[in-house]
């Protein structure tokens, strides 16, 4: 058997690739070379190379992935330190979240259909925005295909992570609490630890931005795709 | 360490306790989320007693997510038919996103705030 699809190598494989893809990036100064999309790329690419095929990757992987409900339970912390803040805010927060949630979908769904995707492919892409586990639970409930959005959620979000904050520059985007919800209601978690790199109150924010809008996709969608006329 | 992976751990496992008694379609972890923030709140846990596995993780978030990015590898073959509107929809919805969401949060706080000072 193959050497090169052991776990313990992929996952020490996964470990190594991506700290030299975040030295690489801090040294170069250069955010296009967000490390998870170069750790992503380089993966796939040794996958292609070596014959390693994602079944086999993710036994190491899910190893790895396994962290990412625990470490979403971590956010709870920046939360708690935030909650005065987020309480003198309660009412913009929560007007933001939806205006944000709403148009979020509706854009989505419109766009990729003038652009002619499938209609199984719409239903994937209407809640690209949130964390993975409720974008999935989403698509599986209005009959998209699950694994297509959680590859489009995590590319979403390293997409929001890279450019988020230049999109905010361009469209005047300016407070530091509305910066941080705007990132975690466009981006996740990936836009989360986008905004942490900026600073720790901007994370906050992200992280309470990324909760409220998982909650509201979850409640919304199914709703808002049958008022643009999908039968789900 | 193992308090603070105890306490983390302890709340994701109350978020999928209530998932699976009641079948809410809530991720179990936002909902250990929010039951930490609220514990946190009310003194019921002390933030000494998590804070550092929790900034462990909340700092690397990001690494977690690879392995799902390689996930892609799956849906080249739809992605190449596709990849017109998964993009494009996907771009133009991200800028939408996040000017809709910045400016409605700066307009209703100017509403609320009264005469106070907008604060950058």
């Amino acid at each position: 058997m193959n050497f090169l699809a052991n776990k313990y190598f992929l996952i020490a494989l996964t470990f190594i690739v991506f700290v030299a893809a975040r030295m690489f990036q801090r040294r170069t100064g250069i955010a296009m070379l967000n490390p998870i999309l170069v750790t992503t790329i380089l993966l796939i690419g040794f996958m292609l190379g070596a014959d390693v095929d994602y079944d086999t990757y993710a036994e190491g992987g899910s190893y790895i992935e396994f962290w990412l409900k625990p470490a979403v339970v971590a956010l709870g912390v920046p939360l708690y330190r935030q909650l005065e803040a987020i309480r003198k805010q309660l009412l913009p927060i929560l007007v933001a979240e939806l205006a944000g949630c709403v148009a979020g979908i509706v854009s989505v769904v419109i766009v990729a259909q003038l652009l002619g995707a499938t209609k199984d492919v719409v239903l994937s892409l209407a809640a690209k925005s949130v964390t993975t586990p409720i974008a999935m639970e989403v698509t599986a409930a209005v009959g998209g295909i699950p694994s297509l959005t959680a590859a489009v959620v995590v590319c979403t979000g390293i997409f929001g992570g890279m450019t988020g904050f230049r999109m905010m520059k361009m469209s005047r985007v300016k407070s530091p609490i509305a910066r941080g919800l705007s990132i975690g209601t466009a981006a996740h978690a990936i836009g989360t630890s986008a905004a942490m790199d900026v600073g720790y109150r901007y994370g906050a924010f992200s992280s309470l931005g990324l909760t409220i809008n998982g909650l509201l996709t979850a409640l919304l969608t199914p709703f808002i795709l049958d008022l643009l006329g999908y039968n789900v | 360490m193992i308090l603070q992976c105890a306490v983390l751990f302890a709340f994701l496992a109350i978020g999928e306790f209530i998932v699976w008694f009641t079948g809410i379609p809530i991720p179990s972890s936002i909902i250990g989320m929010l039951l930490l923030t609220a514990a946190l709140r009310a003194r019921v846990v002390r933030l000494i007693w998590v804070d550092k596995v929790a900034d462990f993780l909340v700092k690397n978030l990001g690494f977690f997510f690879v392995p799902a990015a390689v996930g892609i590898i799956r849906h080249f073959g739809l992605i190449k038919v596709q990849w017109m509107p998964i993009v494009g929809a996907s771009i133009v919805s991200t800028f939408v996103i996040i000017a809709i969401t910045g400016w409605a949060h700066q307009i209703v706080r100017r509403l609320t705030s009264g005469h106070h000072e907008l604060s950058r």
